[in-house]
């Protein structure tokens, strides 16, 4: 994020003033949810536990690896699909019938990567694989390859004290499809002391810097076409949850005849991040992440909601149901309002067989910075454009979020 | 102290790699949660970064910006003990380092929040002697940690951000 740029068009300005002047700054006017069903563009995604059969408000896709230039691949299935990263990764233990390449530093050692995500790190070598997903393909693609044997995690990748999510029970899917607002997933280039890229002889592993065509990147920014973003589109929920629902991963932002912006809003995220304003206070660094698995949002001082209770299965969630409405400015001051309801945590979960679950959420931060996290409920019920930074679309260059 | 020393080996400035070599071994390894003053220049060299401090009636602020583009602040009581940390930036800071003693009570209870619904979700550790608190994504992380009986009277955890 940090290597994030301001891109400001005449395109995007002249969007924005038409779109407020139409009622895009009430947001009273919502952009049709419908979910495009053909095109080489488009991939099936389904909301429904994933593979462990207990992940809620994840939504997966699959995704095909091949060795390089050969017709030697694998197809992934229960791969999540999150905005809020960059890069495919893939657990060890999924790749059964392909085994790629592995990338070498300078010095023909192996590399690995330490990613940190919230309460759980990504550890393991990278590799490099052809990437294909619905009809598209990318070429030579740097992934990471998700293993906490292949190579010992050194204590720089550990001393975040998480867990690592490097197996099926820990990361609950077989991989995750980065498709967020950056293409790589460090700066240019990555620096030694950022601990998140390694080489690896046999005395074990040590930071170097990586650079940025070496580095972990996400396969739609290497696609021949319809790379400058993606479309998510999931159908709404019914209150309460429901046991699975199906949508869309579209490919492309005004490429083709099937991902137009239609009448949806661009709200530009300089820094990977837009301003939420709810109940008279305003709070930067606030964005969408279809890989939480919530909404997360302040606490309960400034909800007004109850706090699950620490040691339960819903520790960390919102345990009392009340109605919300706040708003979101991008950082080209296009704005608009978002309504939004939370239901108990242990109203929902108490209904095992249910994973889409509409009303979801929980706490962020008890201390400032405060921020909201648009996770996965936020996408239910409407179709969500994320362009890549400094990629050009007809709603202006990336990064922003429309909808 | 091979921790250190592999930090100082990336030094671009060979005196100054010499210098934190020198220091590095006069200094307490562990740090800083509970830790004294010199505990919190330990964080610094750890992090290769800059300080500045900044007085309050109840405790001293002291703001290390490290080389990877993180801000931890830590804050010192008028008995000269570090009672609590917050942090922001690109990369968590070295929990290990800055939680010092407390770091395998801060693990234990983050490694066991992985309920059956697989959330990737905020850290929320309230316990008694430590509360640890972690927000934000990939590339952007806040967070804070405290022990609550250490606090100086008078001063609301809320100060602590």
């Amino acid at each position: 994020m940090r290597d994030m740029r301001i891109f400001m068009s005449l395109t995007a300005c002249l969007t924005c003033a038409f779109l407020i002047a139409c009622g895009g700054g009430s947001g009273s006017s919502t952009p049709p949810n419908t979910i495009t069903s053909s095109g080489s563009n488009v991939a099936p995604i389904v909301v429904n536990g994933g593979p462990t059969g207990e992940y809620a408000d994840a939504a997966f896709a699959s995704v095909t690896v091949c060795v390089p230039g050969t017709s030697n691949c694998q197809t992934i299935d229960d791969v999540l699909v999150d905005t809020g990263s960059f890069g495919l990764r893939i657990l060890s233990s999924a790749l059964t019938t392909v085994s790629l390449p592995q990338q070498k530093a300078s010095d023909g050692n192996p590399v690995a990567e330490c990613l940190t995500f919230l309460a759980s790190y990504t550890w393991g070598p990278v590799q490099t694989a052809d990437v294909q997903i619905a009809g598209e393909k990318a070429s030579s693609v740097p992934i990471q390859v998700l293993s906490d044997t292949d190579f010992t995690a050194p204590s720089t990748c550990t001393s975040s004290g998480f867990q690592s999510a490097d197996t099926l029970d820990t990361l609950g899917a077989n991989g995750i499809l980065g498709v967020g607002l950056a293409a790589q997933d460090c700066a240019n280039p990555c620096p030694a002391d950022a601990d998140q890229y390694y080489e690896c002889p046999s005395s074990g592993c040590e930071p170097i810097a990586e650079a940025l065509g070496q580095q972990v990147i996400n396969p739609v920014a290497l696609f021949a076409a319809d790379n400058n973003g993606v479309i998510v589109e999931l159908p709404a929920v019914a209150a309460g949850g429901e046991p699975t629902v199906s949508g869309s991963l579209v490919f492309g932002i005004g490429t083709q005849s099937n991902n137009g912006l239609g009448g949806a809003t661009v709200y530009t995220a300089p820094e990977g991040s837009f301003t939420t304003s709810y109940n008279g206070q305003s709070y930067p660094g606030s964005f969408l992440d279809s890989g939480s698995n919530g909404y997360f949002f302040l606490d309960s001082s400034l909800t007004g909601l109850t706090s699950c209770a620490n040691n339960s299965d819903e520790a960390g969630f919102y345990c009392s149901s009340q109605n919300f409405t706040a708003t979101n400015q991008g950082g080209n001051a296009a704005s608009g309002a978002v309504k939004f309801s939370i239901t108990s945590a242990a109203t929902l979960f108490a209904n095992p067989g249910n994973f889409a679950l509409g009303d979801l959420g929980g706490t962020s931060s008890n201390s400032a910075p405060f921020y909201f996290d648009w996770g996965l409920p936020f996408f239910f019920g409407r179709n969500v454009f994320v362009a890549i930074v400094g990629a050009s679309t007809p709603g202006g260059a990336g990064p922003y979020w429309a909808y | 102290m091979s921790h250190l020393q592999a930090y100082s080996i990336k030094s671009r400035l060979a005196l100054g790699a010499t210098v934190l070599v020198i220091l590095a071994t006069a200094l307490p390894a562990w740090a800083s949660l509970g830790g004294d003053a010199a505990s919190i220049q330990a964080d610094q060299l750890h992090m290769q970064g800059s300080r500045t401090t900044k007085a309050a009636d109840a405790y001293t602020v002291h703001e290390i910006q490290a080389a990877t583009g993180t801000v931890v602040r830590e804050y010192l009581s008028p008995e000269g003990k570090v009672f609590a940390l917050a942090w922001n930036g690109p990369r968590l800071p070295d929990l290990r380092q800055v939680l010092g003693s407390y770091f395998e009570q801060y693990r234990a209870a983050v490694q066991s929040q992985s309920g059956p619904r697989m959330a990737r979700r905020p850290v929320m550790i309230n316990q008694p002697g430590l509360v640890v608190q972690i927000g934000g994504h990939v590339g952007a992380f806040s967070g804070r940690a405290y022990v609550p009986e250490m606090l100086p009277s008078g001063v609301r955890a809320e100060e602590i951000q």
